[in-house]
């Protein structure tokens, strides 16, 4: 689960990480008032949307006067950012952040992840501050640092102590420095984070070091343990078809195309994706129903798969295994009757009573294609949708 | 012969009292599988289908001689069965459940760290050595006993490609599902170690998809390692970045996990790709053909 900047900076201040004053605003006067409140010569406006990259997109202002700050706030709040990272749709931006300026001396990386391909936890940082870390390793591999906690003792000073000394930070300011980065460590662990970033870290003229910007993902499967971060959700950030889906514990992810696709498993649902795009189709989605897919549940991914208006047809690939394909067939058909389906759909059935459940479908007065192959399934849809072969029932 | 698993293997239930463990439960003893006690706190001393339930995996063990054991309970609990089981001195803990906090699975490496016990999953169908035994949730009527090892990160597209095989007279070996989490117990490698010592294998199907790094290193070892032929099949060639696909290793991040990298790593080390999921079972009698080993993977 993704949140915002200011969001994540409050979490910070919680654990003694300084960040630079601040307040989120959502309208004009708002953001003057803030500005005006801070009374810093130098104010920073950031949107706020959870996706990076938005210095670069034009969504990150320094301001030096009032007038300045009310300028960049008209430009930026309520208009569509898009960023390297938000895709060519991008977001729209309801809120800002309006930031003291500080005097900035120099520039830090810091931040901490799971490195699965060791199982642990690692610190990593360096003296290049402000830049994206992945070019950096690339580049310079050797201005990257990392350390390894141990899970049975956790991140320990020494460790956090030669971080700082490797990422060259000045004597002054070491001890600050021990201490944040134990600090970042400890709400990783509490809070089950998947990374918390702060890119740049500053040490300003005043020898202070601050969290200059900030980043905080939490991991999923951790959330039933932080009733705390759930109320950082920003439901407004997520794609409304995504948390529908996640209600009904079905899995689900918009993407550009037109075919509609409803498949048991995620590793047969990314192929069944596949699927559709080597036979010249564009999948609207993927979506897993799960392995014990109901009638309910399977009532509810039809719902979600027609509420996409692009969708010209959908592809529904059960390999039942387990589930009883007679017991599907009659919920698929249950599902279009109620929804009053009028765009093509394509059904291929495998696993238990497969003979059972594609004669449910032949004796239906329903238009429901029934393939017996993945393939012969993409190759109708993709023909129906595109407009060729014209395969009727 | 096969690996893991086999008509010996003494099966333990965690979570035997659940919905989910105790119809796979059923399934299995329907299948063959022998399942030699169960074990849900609080509920010792009590029977389900027969099989007697007890409070700690070490009393199981202990009272029934079970090797193996199966985790069916909810995320929040799972760590801590893994842990159970593997305190208990089971050889083998195959953790169906899905959505174990990754912390909790960084905590459960470092303890199953120098012991003995191996971990299959968390987030994976189990393992089944056909005609012998079946751990997991997999359908186990597709399945035919063979010689081709399959292994694969996903569930469903298993089954996909093990009834390719079965369909066309390929039967398997042992099926291993390794899990979708990022942090899991046996890697790629780790499987096909076993495949490449075992006699009863002759060739071996590899089911990957994006996220990490696993199939690249698979690849490389393939390469300097297996004397078998192995095909292999990578899911998520239109997935978008950024976005977990339903398994919570797949992802792509930074540019990193992409199927066409894996792909051509792959390629690059001699190993056959399937081009989409339904030549799977194809590619992999082309690679028997070339080797001239068809006759000897085909059954009935």
């Amino acid at each position: 689960m993704n949140i915002h900047e200011y969001q994540a900076k409050e979490i910070m201040k919680k654990y003694n990480i300084s960040v630079p004053k601040n307040k989120v605003v959502f309208t004009v006067e708002d953001a003057v008032q803030a500005a005006s409140d801070l009374g810093s010569s130098i104010i920073a406006v950031k949107a706020q949307i959870h996706a990076g990259g938005r210095g670069k997109a034009g969504g990150v202002k320094i301001t030096r006067s009032l007038e300045e700050t009310k300028i960049a706030v008209e430009k930026i709040l309520d208009t569509t950012l898009i960023t390297q990272q938000t895709g060519p749709q991008g977001k729209i931006v309801n809120k800002l952040l309006i930031e003291e300026g500080l005097k900035i001396k120099k520039e830090y990386y810091l931040s901490c992840i799971v490195d699965s391909t060791i199982s642990s936890i690692v610190i990593i940082g360096s003296g290049e501050g402000g830049m994206d870390i992945e070019e950096v390793a690339e580049k310079a591999p050797y201005k990257v640092f990392k350390e390894i906690v141990d899970p049975a003792v956790g991140l320990q000073q020494y460790q956090a102590r030669r971080l700082a000394f490797n990422i060259g930070m000045t004597e002054a300011c070491l001890d600050d420095t021990v201490e944040l980065i134990l600090n970042v460590y400890r709400l990783f662990v509490e809070k089950d984070c998947s990374i918390v970033e702060i890119n740049p870290l500053i040490i300003t003229e005043e020898q202070k070091v601050v969290a200059l910007d900030a980043k905080i993902s939490f991991d999923a499967n951790s959330l039933y343990r932080h009733q705390d971060i759930l109320e950082y959700r920003d439901l407004s950030e997520e794609d409304p078809r995504e948390i529908q889906a996640s209600k009904y514990d079905l899995s689900y992810i918009s993407l550009a195309g037109n075919i509609g696709c409803m498949v048991n498993g995620a590793g047969l649902a990314m192929a069944t994706m596949d699927m559709i795009d080597y036979f010249g189709g564009k999948p609207a989605n993927f979506l897993d129903v799960g392995g014990g897919a109901t009638s309910k549940k399977v009532k509810e991914a039809f719902k979600i798969l027609i509420a996409d208006k692009k969708v010209a047809g959908i592809f529904v690939n059960i390999f039942g295994g387990i589930m009883k394909c007679d017991v599907i067939a009659i919920g698929i058909l249950e599902a279009i009757k109620l929804l009053d389906l009028n765009i093509p759909l394509v059904v291929r059935l495998e696993g238990t009573n497969v003979e059972l459940g594609k004669k449910i479908f032949e004796s239906s007065s329903l238009d429901v294609i029934v393939a017996n192959s993945m393939e012969e399934g993409a190759r109708k849809i993709v023909a129906l949708v595109n407009g060729k072969g014209g395969v009727t029932k | 012969m096969s690996i893991l698993v086999d008509k010996n293997t003494k099966v333990i239930v965690q979570g035997i009292t659940g919905t989910t463990g105790l119809f796979h439960t059923k399934q299995a003893m329907e299948y063959g599988t022998n399942i030699v006690s169960g074990v849900t706190p609080k509920k010792g001393g009590t029977k389900v289908e027969g099989i007697t339930v007890f409070n700690t995996v070490e009393e199981a063990v202990k009272e029934t001689g079970g090797n193996t054991s199966v985790i069916y309970v909810p995320p929040s609990f799972a760590a801590d069965a893994i842990m159970e089981a593997t305190d208990a001195g089971v050889e083998l803990v195959i953790c169906i459940t899905e959505g174990i906090p990754i912390n909790d699975m960084i905590k459960v490496k470092a303890f199953m760290k120098d012991k003995k016990t191996r971990l299959i999953g968390p987030n994976c169908p189990g393992v089944i050595t056909p005609g012998e035994c079946k751990i997991g949730i997999m359908p186990g009527y597709i399945h035919k006993k063979g010689h081709v090892g399959v292994v694969s990160r996903s569930g469903t597209l298993t089954y996909e490609a093990v009834h390719q095989l079965s369909t066309r007279g390929i039967g398997q070996s042992t099926a291993v599902g390794i899990g979708g989490d990022p942090i899991n117990g046996t890697s790629f490698i780790d499987v096909l170690e076993e495949f490449n010592e075992d006699a009863e294998t002759y060739a071996v199907m590899m089911i990957g998809e994006i996220g990490g790094t696993a199939e690249e290193e698979a690849a490389e070892w393939i390469k300097k390692n297996m004397i078998k032929p192995v095909v292999a099949f990578i899911g998520g060639k239109t997935a978008p970045p950024s976005k977990r696909m339903g398994h919570a290793g797949a992802v792509i991040s930074n540019g990193k996990g992409k199927a066409s990298s894996k792909i051509k790593t792959l390629e690059k080390n001699g190993i056959k790709v399937a081009p989409t999921p339904n030549v799977m079972g194809e590619t992999l009698i082309t690679a028997l053909k070339e080797k001239k080993i068809l006759e000897r993977c085909m059954v009935d």
